[in-house]
């Protein structure tokens, strides 16, 4: 792990050298030194300090919630959303298993809300705005991060100031030690019949450029048990045990890469591939076995993209960046006419193009500017039922984003950025008959400030205001039998106020700590809401709802060292009011008969949230425990008795080795036991989730 | 030794924290609610209350079962599940009929694919038929007759027919069943016939129009009378006719309402200018009720309308008379008490909230209104109080 460390440092150090980087205030300021931290608390908060091998540093002053790493790994995570629920203020939704959907929601703003990264670059999906993170494997990860409101860095594309928050995915870059080649070999098999292998090669062409190769492939059943079991008022009640089945996957996923360095930046190119088949076993709702008709839809995905970065410091005073991606997915849900349900075999094509360049200027040492503009174009096909083919639009969308911001970092610790970005998008359909939704012009402010009042003590205050759309997705425009075209975008307005404090030992037990504090208030306005119409079959799209979110996010993490014994841990813990004050929510003048919703929690956000990681290193032993808790939600339909859904809590346990092996060779084995106490719980009402279940992990690398 | 006293730290710290969080209510089954919401209330007639079942969002199995007594105009909210405990999950996912026949409670419970009967007394389980995507219930002679989505997939079109089960009342067990159309909806027995509205809405542009006319006594389908697309709801009258509903398909084709008579089985009138989403007839006053959402203008249309079956006109586009109307957002179901006259209309809202029942008096006033289950909808009346 010194090593790592060591080597982190010289090629961070290299890095800033060669990119001129600008003052790197802060931690690294005071040596290295003084933060002994084991690798593994480079998870905690992604301090400016710790020594990244994957991205150029300029002034990110509110550090964001980032796991990375050996850490990373140590979690026994299935999904790179089993590493978010460790996050604060962050809520997972859920539907069960390998194979369900699982999405992000920050600060409950909603899940459309949240731009997801890979690489710096957003992972577009003009379709219905969410992305499955079920589909990420962290086999090739090196960090996942979560930021609210935008990444402090002003140095970024328009479209990471485009969404309310942000979720980057950064894969892992080759490092090399004395030779020009890595292999990495494992095998993982568990609970839900799991079987994944996967394996990496790196090579080293020459001093300047490098490959990079990542094939993964996963299967699984998907099958477990889950039980239902209530008491009656007066005695009485039911316990029934039933098996979770279609909830089968099959996926495979490969990616290449090149890396490159050039005088003072570096280049890459990315090819990315996921094919995957799966079964949706639906709700777990009251069924009558005695006849055999079950949830039999199958879904099929297919997503390649193509993306490359070109980043350079020119001088002191000018960098630049490009980056491009091509994407071209495609989508296939059946639903066959043996299940209860209507037949249904649709298909769905979309790709994308976009393009983004970034100019950073910075005529003082403390005054930077950027200037970034992306053009993106989109499109989706569809065929399936008749339906769909006589009324479908076949959207295109081209946007237009450009962003202004820039950035003072005085000398007096305070730090300010302002950011303006302007948002063009034009609809067209491919189909003439067909009117698409009308152009939009849209303007957007952000603006960050952080203070740390003393050089010496690592207390940072910071604030941060925004404001930001979503635009209506292609489902909600034009979906047949539910989209509107008439829909504005969806607004949310961000304020936060917190402080972050750091402080590390070099001697004794304690090994130190960081800890931080936000408060927030946030607003979403006209929320897209799906409103029935005359049937359960006929929905339509309307700007509705109104949000009011008030938060906190509190995290701890203390480090103690006793001799060889490493302990880290993290506690985190959030609390959210996000209450619903839409118009529409109140009861009327009908007498005391008829309740009121207005004022209620939202859907699925617990008040009271939080998590607790300890980690015990011991020479090449690791032991991990976690814990989550999520406190009561309601499900759709206001915060009443028949809506109520038990609070959840989950312990983890993972105990990884690694062996050294002649010829430089190094085996690692790692058993997961995830939800010990075998807890029944649901994160999304009637998806039942996995009780106690395990994964064996075996790696080989050299 | 220093080591040691780590961990053991670390072990003290995961059990104290275990404690702390260990704060999982007992999993109850929820007791039902009473809310005295008109005490003046007094029985008219035989009619001593009704029961309402809430469809329930799919997917949610919120289906559940209402209770209104006119003795102490007290309304009793979610009733099946305190009165059977045993039943697993409840009553299920999206409870789509309710009807009363033979002192027993039947309700077709769709997306849970089953039919659970009740002793109408006391709400209590007594049995329950599994039929696939069942839709609506229909009586006649000791027979009940339950309409269903899920009959054989049809290698030609790889869509599935619907089918008719026949049902002895006394046994509770399938005894017959016959092909229909595509997504059969409602029923309605006159004379030996029944009549089943098909809708092929799953098959939408390409609809089913027809009825199928079913022989009560071979129980076979003798014809099948050519209608409109994306029937509904049908209705008999007191003079041998019936009323059919047809949904349209939300772009250019309306809604509308149709006449049959019996005696021949023809389309005798089609009333463009009647809307119908759900019906419901007392004496010769048919209450029609219409939430029609068009795709094109982007607009859903309200209306509430008295249809005299005697005269075949209009009585009023607007049932409603005190203003009321403005605040029902759907109008999702309609029922008429034959014996005071008083009628009710109950509004789905958004779908996933709390309903409303509205009770208004014989000339169209709002007399009172409670919050439902979610999406009320099926309103039966019964002549035993509940116990």
């Amino acid at each position: 792990m010194k090593k790592t460390v060591l080597l982190s440092a010289i090629i961070f150090f290299w890095t800033a050298a060669a990119t001129g980087a600008a003052p790197m205030r802060a931690p690294l300021d005071d040596g290295m030194q003084e933060y002994p931290f084991p690798d593994s608390l480079a998870i905690v908060t992604d301090t400016l300090g710790q020594a990244t091998l994957t991205a150029v540093r300029r002034t990110e002053i509110i550090p964001s919630q980032t796991l990375r790493g050996e850490q990373l790994k140590r979690l026994g995570s299935n999904s790179v959303t089993d590493a978010l629920r460790y996050f604060s203020g962050v809520q997972i939704k859920d539907y069960g298993g390998i194979g369900g959907l699982k999405t992000i929601n920050v600060r409950s703003l909603g899940s459309q809300h949240v731009g997801v990264f890979y690489d710096g670059i957003q992972i577009g999906n003009a379709q219905n705005g969410t992305v499955d993170l079920g589909k990420f494997s962290l086999d090739n990860m090196e960090a996942v991060s979560v930021y609210n409101g935008q990444k402090s860095d002003i140095f970024q594309s328009a479209k990471d100031f485009a969404s309310a928050a942000a979720f980057y995915m950064t894969s892992r870059r080759p490092v090399f030690t004395d030779k020009n080649y890595n292999f990495n070999f494992k095998i993982r098999t568990g609970s839900f019949d799991l079987i994944d292998g996967s394996f990496t090669w790196d090579h080293k062409i020459s001093e300047s450029i490098s490959t990079s190769v990542n094939a993964e492939v996963m299967n699984t059943s998907g099958r477990y048990k889950f039980r239902y079991s209530k008491t009656g008022p007066d005695g009485g009640g039911y316990d029934t045990t039933e098996v979770r089945r279609n909830g089968d996957v099959f996926s495979i996923r490969a990616e290449a890469a090149v890396f490159g360095k050039i005088r003072g930046g570096d280049w890459d190119a990315k090819i990315y591939f996921y094919n995957s088949d799966r079964g949706y076993p639906g709700a777990a709702v009251k069924e009558d076995y005695g006849i055999s008709l079950l949830n039999e839809d199958r879904q099929k995905d297919r997503n390649i993209f193509l993306q490359s970065s070109l980043t350079q410091t020119v001088s002191k005073s000018y960098s630049y960046r490009f980056r491009a991606k091509y994407s071209n997915d495609y989508m296939n849900y059946v639903m066959p006419p043996e299940s209860t349900v209507q037949p249904m075999d649709n298909h769905y094509w979309q790709q994308e193009l976009y393009f983004t360049t970034s100019h950073l200027f910075s005529p003082f040492y403390f005054w930077h500017i950027n200037i970034s503009a992306d053009l993106q174009w989109n499109s989706l096909d569809a065929k399936g039922s008749d339906m769909f083919n006589a009324n479908f639009i076949q959207p295109r969308r081209i946007t237009g984003l450009a962003a202004l911001a820039t950035s003072f970092n005085l000398d007096c610790g305070l730090d300010l950025q302002a950011s303006l970005l302007y948002t063009y998008v034009h609809d067209m359909g491919k189909r003439k008959d067909i009117e698409p939704a009308k152009d939009k012009n849209i303007f957007a402010p952000a603006a960050v400030v952080s203070y740390r009042p003393w050089k010496k003590t690592d207390l940072t205050f910071r604030a941060f205001y925004k404001k930001i759309f979503r635009m209506p997705t292609f489902n909600d425009l034009y979906y047949v039998q539910a989209g509107s075209r008439n829909l504005k975008p969806e607004y949310t307005d961000q304020y936060d106020l917190g402080i972050a404090y750091r402080k590390g030992f070099a001697k004794g037990v304690f090994a130190g700590i960081e800890a931080s504090a936000d408060g927030y208030y946030n607003t979403v306005k006209d929320k897209i809401i799906a409103t029935p119409t005359s049937n359960q079959l006929v929905w339509t799209m309307v700007n509705l709802g109104y949000v009011e979110i008030r938060g906190v996010d509190v995290s701890l993490a203390p480090s103690f060292r006793f001799g060889e014994v490493g302990i880290t841990a993290r506690l985190s813990y959030t609390f959210q009011k996000a209450q619903d004050f839409t118009e529409e929510k109140k009861g009327g003048d009908f007498g005391p008969g008829v309740e009121d919703h207005y004022g209620d929690q939202i859907p699925y956000v617990p008040v009271h949230s939080g998590s607790a990681v300890l980690n015990c290193t011991y020479r090449t032993w690791s032991l991990n425990y976690s814990f989550i808790y999520t406190g009561e939600r309601w499900m759709l339909g206001g915060n009443i008795p028949v809506n109520y859904i038990q609070p959840w809590y989950t312990s983890d346990l993972s105990l990884a080795k690694t062996f050294s092996l002649p010829h430089g060779m190094e085996l690692g084995a790692a058993l997961d036991v995830n939800n010990i106490f075998d807890q029944q719980y649901e994160v999304v009402k009637w998806y039942p989730m996995p009780g106690t279940n395990f994964r064996l992990t075996l790696s080989l690398s050299f | 030794m220093r080591r040691k006293t780590g961990f053991i730290r670390i072990c003290a710290a995961t059990a104290i924290m275990l404690v702390v969080f260990s704060c999982r209510k007992p999993d109850y089954i929820l007791p039902g609610e009473e809310i005295v919401i008109n005490p003046w209330d007094s029985i008219s007639g035989d009619i001593r209350g009704f029961f309402l079942l809430n469809e329930g969002n799919m997917g949610s199995n919120k289906a559940s079962l209402d209770y209104y007594g006119y003795e102490d105009g007290t309304y009793h909210r979610n009733i099946y599940g305190e009165r059977n405990p045993n039943e697993v999950k409840d009553l299920g996912d999206v409870g789509n009929d309710l009807k009363i026949y033979g002192g027993k409670l039947w309700a077709v419970i769709n997306c849970s694919n089953y039919v659970e009967v009740m002793d109408a007394s006391t709400a209590e389980h007594l049995s329950k038929i599994a039929i696939p995507n069942c839709r609506y219930v229909a009586f006649n002679d000791g027979y009940a007759y339950v309409s269903a989505y899920a009959g054989p997939v049809e290698i030609a079109t790889d869509a599935r027919i619907g089918f008719v089960a026949k049902i002895d009342t006394a046994s509770l067990r399938i005894v017959d069943s016959c092909i229909v159309g595509y997504q059969p909806e409602e029923m309605a027995v006159v004379g030996n016939k029944l009549y089943v509205a098909n809708s092929g809405g799953y098959r939408a542009p390409d609809y089913d129009s027809t009825i199928s006319v079913i022989n009560l006594d071979t129980f076979e389908e003798m014809y099948k009378i050519n209608v409109g697309i994306n029937l509904d709801k049908i209705e008999p009258d007191n003079y041998g006719n019936l009323y059919v509903s047809s949904r349209g398909d939300h772009y250019t084709i309306q809604s509308k309402t149709f006449i049959i008579d019996t005696r021949t089985d023809r389309v005798t009138d089609t009333l463009d200018l009647l809307p119908n989403s759900s019906m419901a007839l007392a004496g010769d006053s048919l209450f029609v009720i219409s939430s029609e959402y068009n795709y094109i203008t982007g607009r859903n249309e309200i209306s509430y309308a008295i249809w005299n079956t005697a005269t075949k006109s209009i009585v009023t586009r607007n049932f409603i008379k005190d203003g009321m109307e403005n605040q029902i957002r759907i109008p999702y179901g309609i029922a008429v008490n034959r014996s005071s006259g008083e009628f009710f209309v109950t509004d789905a809202k958004d779908y996933v909230s709390p309903g409303t029942l509205h009770c208004f008096t014989l000339d169209g006033r709002w007399k009172w209104a409670v919050t439902t289950g979610d999406i009320p909808a099926h309103i039966v009346f019964t002549t035993h109080s509940l116990k």
